[in-house]
C-alpha cells in the first residue's frame, strides 16, 4: 500500500514527507540531522528521556523532542531558531553536568555520542555545577562490564537486551537524583544471570558500558617470553576493515593476518581449522545420537551466550546440547596438545589468543570445564574492537598492508564450511554438508544450502539423507530461541539438529563487533542500520565460495589430525580434549 | 539466593495468578506481597518474574522507585516523620532526628530487636495537626522533641505485653 504523502516545512522550506513519520525521521530525510543520542532506530529507547533533539513545532506547546514527535500535514518545524539551538545546548549540559569526563581514558573516544553531540550543540565546560550521583563501577566481569559514571540514563541498553535476548538483565534502579542502571540489586554482571553477550555494549552511546579489556595479559604474556599464538575467528574477517575506515562488507581477511604477524605473534591462525574440526565432532556427535536412539533435538554448542542462557534459564535442555567445545577452545585444545608435540615445545609455555566477535568468549574461556592437565585451552581473548586497538596502537597503516595468508603448518587449512560460522544458519549448513557425506559417502549437492540462509530469527528445513528426513531448525537471537526451547521442553519439539545463536544474525553481530553508529558513517547509506548485517555475512559467503575445498571432512589437514592423532570423530581422545559438559547455574547467588 | 521455603513461595504465586488478567499486575501484586509479608526481597521478585514473565530488574526498579515497598523486613511498629512542607517548617526535622537518636538508628532502618523502623514522608495530610507523625496508622499531632521519649516508651511497654 502506498503511504500517505503530507507537507511540511522546515526552516521555511516546503518538503513532501510519508505520514507517520517522526521529526526527527521526517527531516533527516529531507536533509537535516537534528542533533540527537539517538541511532533513528524505533522503539530502540522508547523513554525519550535524554531531551537532546528539541525543535520548535508549530501546534505544538513548547518544544518538542523530535525523536518521538510525529509530523502532521501543514507543521513548520525550526531546527536552527535560536530558542531551540539553546534548548539542546542546555540538554546536553544538563547530561555532561552528571558525567564523568575522562574521555581521554575513555576507550569509547572516537565512538562516543555524547561527546559528539557536546561538540556539535557547543555545550560548555561545566555549565552546571553541583553534586554526582553515587556511581558503580564493575569489572567483575569477566565479558562486560559497568560503569555508572558515564551512563546518561538513555535506557537503550535495557530495550536492546529485551528485543534481542528477551531478557531484560538491566533496569531502572531507584529513582529521581539516584537513579542508576544496573542489574538487580545493583549487582555485578558476574552475580546476575546476564549472557554477557555484549549486545548492550553495542548500543550504548557513552563508555558506560564496554567489553573487559585483556589487553594487558597479553602484553604480560609477551613481556614473559611466552609463545604467544593468536586465532582469529570467522566473524572478525568481515568487520575489522571497519575500524579502520572502510565500508561496512570490506574482506579484511588478508590485511587482519598480516597485522597480527606485524604484532609479533609466534603463529597466526584461523579459528576455521577449529571450525572444521568442530564440524568433524559434531556432525557424527549428530549422527550417533540418531542412530542410537540418543536425545534429540541436538542443539549446536559454539555460541557461549547460547551456553550461558541454557544454564541459566533452560538447565532441563542441556542433555540436547552438542558436547563440542566451540571452534576456539578445540583450536587452543590442539595447539597445547598435538600442535606442541609436533613442535616439541612444552604447553606451559604457549599462550592461545582468541580473537573473536564476541564479549561472552571471555565468559568462556575461564570455565574450568574448558582446561587440560591445569592448563586453559585458551588465555585470553579479545574483540574485535580490541584488536582494532591493537593494531592502532603499534602504529601500522592499514591501508597499506599487503594482503597475507595465516600460517600453514598443521593447522593452517580451512574450507568454505568453516568460513560460514560467522552467519546464523552457517553452523547447520556446515554440518550437513558433512553429515550428508558420512551416511551416503556422496557429496550434497549443490553445496550451498540456502533455506537455512538469511537473517529471519528462526529458520526451518529438511533435507533427505539417504531415506531419513533429517529436520532442522535455526535461531539466533534468544527471544527467537525461546519458541524452540519452549517445545524441547514440552516433548513437542520435531527436530533432529538446531543451531543456536546467542547475538541475532549470528557472530557477525556478536557484541565484541564494531560499533555501527550511523552518526560516524557518514559514507554508510540512511539505511546502515537495517542492511550492516547482511553486508557482514556476505563476506563470509563470498570466502565460502572462494575457497578450494568446501566440506570440512575433506580438509587435508584435519585428516591428517585425525590419522595421526584422534584417529576417529569421537573417540577417546578427542572425547578427552575436544568435549566439554555444562550445568545449571543459580540465577542471582548469595552474596 | 537462600531458597524460599516452598509454602511462601506458593503463596505467592497464588497472589501472582490472582492478578493475571489485570492488564498491569505488578503494581497490585507488589502491594499484597508488600502488605501480607511486609517486605519483598530479591528472591520474592524473582518468583513473581517467573509468574508474570517481567523482568526481575523491572520489579526491583519498581520496589525501589516507591517508598511504600521494601526490600528489608520493616519492623513491628513503623515510625513515619512527616517532612512535608507544613510539618517541615515546623520543625519536623529536629523530630525525625531525635527518633533517630534514641532509637540509635538511620531514616529507612530498623532497630536490631526488630521492634521500629524509622521513615521519612512528604506529607501524611494532617498538615493542620503539623508537625506530625504517623505509627502503624495513628497520627500523632503537634509534636515536641520532648514528646519523642514518651511515644517510644509507650510501644516498647505495648510489646512488652
Amino acid at each position: 500500500m502506498e503511504k500517505k504523502m503530507i507537507n511540511i516545512k522546515i526552516e521555511g522550506q516546503s518538503y513532501q514527507v510519508e505520514d507517520g513519520l517522526t521529526i526527527l525521521e521526517a527531516a533527516k530525510r529531507c536533509g537535516y540531522n537534528i542533533p540527537s543520542l539517538c541511532e533513528y532506530n524505533k522503539g530502540e529507547c522508547s523513554k525519550a528521556s535524554c531531551r537532546v533533539c528539541l525543535v520548535e513545532a508549530t501546534g505544538a506547546r513548547g518544544l518538542v523532542a523530535s525523536c518521538v514527535y510525529p509530523v502532521s500535514e501543514g507543521m513548520e518545524i525550526k531546527i536552527s531558531s535560536p530558542k531551540a539551538v539553546k534548548a539542546r545546548r542546555t540538554s546536553v549540559e544538563l547530561l555532561l553536568s552528571n558525567h564523568n569526563m575522562n574521555c581521554q581514558q575513555c576507550v569509547k573516544n572516537g565512538n562516543c555520542e555524547l561527546l559528539h553531540v557536546a561538540n556539535i550543540t557547543g555545550a560548555r565546560e561545566n555549565a552546571f555545577k553541583g553534586v554526582k550521583t553515587e556511581t558503580t563501577l564493575d569489572i567483575l566481569g569477566p565479558g562486560i562490564m559497568r560503569d555508572t559514571s558515564k551512563c546518561i540514563l538513555c535506557g537503550r541498553c535495557i530495550e536492546r537486551c529485551k528485543k534481542a535476548q528477551g531478557i531484560g538483565i538491566l533496569g531502572f534502579e531507584k529513582r529521581g537524583f539516584n537513579t542508576i542502571v544496573a542489574p538487580a540489586g545493583n549487582r555485578s554482571f558476574a552475580q546476575a544471570p546476564c549472557l554477557q553477550c555484549g549486545q548492550c555494549t553495542l548500543v550504548c552511546p557513552t563508555g558506560a558500558l564496554t567489553e573487559v579489556s585483556e589487553i594487558p595479559l597479553i602484553d604480560k604474556a609477551f613481556m614473559e617470553g611466552k609463545k604467544v599464538i593468536v586465532q582469529t575467528a570467522p566473524a572478525v574477517r568481515a568487520a575489522i576493515a571497519e575500524e579502520f575506515g572502510d565500508p561496512i562488507g570490506t574482506v579484511g581477511t588478508g590485511k587482519m593476518a598480516a597485522a597480527l604477524r606485524r604484532l609479533g605473534f609466534y603463529r597466526v591462525y584461523d579459528t576455521n581449522f577449529g571450525a572444521d574440526l568442530t564440524i568433524m565432532e559434531e556432525a557424527n556427535e549428530l549422527l550417533h545420537r540418531i542412530k542410537n536412539g540418543g536425545v534429540l533435538p541436538q542443539i549446536t554448542s559454539c555460541s557461549p551466550g547460547w551456553i550461558n542462557y541454557l544454564e541459566f534459564y533452560y538447565p532441563e535442555v542441556i542433555p540436547n546440547v552438542s558436547t563440542c567445545k566451540s571452534p576456539h577452545e578445540m583450536m587452543g585444545a590442539v595447539i597445547k596438545s598435538y600442535w606442541a608435540e609436533r613442535n616439541g615445545i612444552d604447553p606451559k609455555d604457549i599462550f592461545v589468543v582468541s580473537v573473536m566477535p564476541c564479549t561472552a568468549k571471555k565468559t568462556e574461556e575461564v570455565r574450568p570445564q574448558l582446561s587440560h592437565n591445569g592448563l586453559r585451552d585458551v588465555d585470553a581473548v579479545l574483540t574485535t574492537r580490541e584488536l582494532a586497538r591493537l593494531i592502532k596502537r603499534s602504529g601500522i597503516n592499514w591501508d597499506m598492508l599487503p594482503e597475507e595468508d595465516f600460517d600453514p603448518d598443521l593447522l593452517g587449512d580451512y574450507t568454505g564450511a568453516a568460513v560460514i560460522f560467522g552467519a546464523t544458519g552457517g553452523v547447520m549448513e556446515a554440518a550437513l554438508r558433512t553429515a550428508y557425506f558420512a551416511l551416503t559417502s556422496k557429496e550434497l549437492n549443490p553445496v550451498d544450502f540456502l533455506p537455512v540462509r538469511g537473517l529471519q530469527g528462526v529458520k526451518e528445513a529438511s533435507v533427505d539423507i539417504n531415506g531419513i528426513i533429517v529436520k532442522v531448525a535455526v535461531a539466533s537471537g534468544m527471544a527467537n530461541a525461546k519458541k524452540l526451547l519452549d517445545d524441547i521442553k514440552a516433548g513437542k519439539s520435531e527436530y533432529h539438529f538446531i543451531e543456536i545463536m546467542c547475538c541475532p544474525g549470528g557472530c557477525i553481530n556478536g557484541g565484541g563487533q564494531p560499533y555501527v553508529k550511523p552518526v560516524f558513517l557518514n559514507k554508510e547509506g540512511m539505511d546502515i542500520l537495517d542492511t550492516y548485517r547482511e553486508k557482514r555475512a556476505s563476506v563470509l559467503y563470498k570466502e565460502d565460495k572462494g575457497r578450494p575445498i568446501r566440506q570440512s571432512h575433506n580438509n587435508p589437514q584435519i585428516k591428517k589430525l585425525y590419522e595421526d592423532y584422534f584417529k576417529e570423530p569421537l573417540s577417546e581422545k578427542s572425547e578427552e580434549l575436544l568435549h566439554t559438559h555444562y550445568k545449571a547455574r543459580e540465577r542471582y547467588p548469595e552474596i | 539466593m537462600a531458597a524460599l521455603q516452598q509454602k511462601a513461595k506458593e503463596q505467592i504465586v497464588e497472589i501472582c495468578r490472582k492478578y493475571k488478567d489485570e492488564p498491569t499486575p505488578l503494581m497490585v501484586i507488589l502491594s499484597e506481597v508488600q502488605t501480607e509479608y511486609g517486605y519483598i526481597p530479591l528472591e520474592v521478585q524473582e518468583v513473581i518474574s517467573e509468574e508474570t514473565h517481567i523482568p526481575v530488574a523491572e520489579i526491583y526498579g519498581v520496589v525501589t522507585f516507591y517508598s511504600f515497598f521494601s526490600l528489608k523486613p520493616k519492623g513491628k511498629y513503623v515510625i513515619g516523620v512527616c517532612l512535608g512542607t507544613a510539618c517541615y517548617v515546623k520543625g519536623s526535622q529536629a523530630i525525625i532526628d531525635k527518633f533517630c537518636d534514641l532509637l540509635k538508628i538511620q531514616p529507612g532502618e530498623t532497630t536490631e530487636d526488630g521492634l521500629f523502623t524509622i521513615s521519612a514522608l512528604r506529607c501524611i495530610g494532617a498538615c493542620s495537626l503539623a508537625p506530625a507523625c504517623s505509627i502503624n496508622g495513628k497520627v500523632y499531632p503537634t509534636l515536641t522533641v520532648d514528646k519523642v521519649q514518651g511515644i517510644i516508651d509507650e510501644y516498647k511497654k505495648e510489646a512488652s505485653v
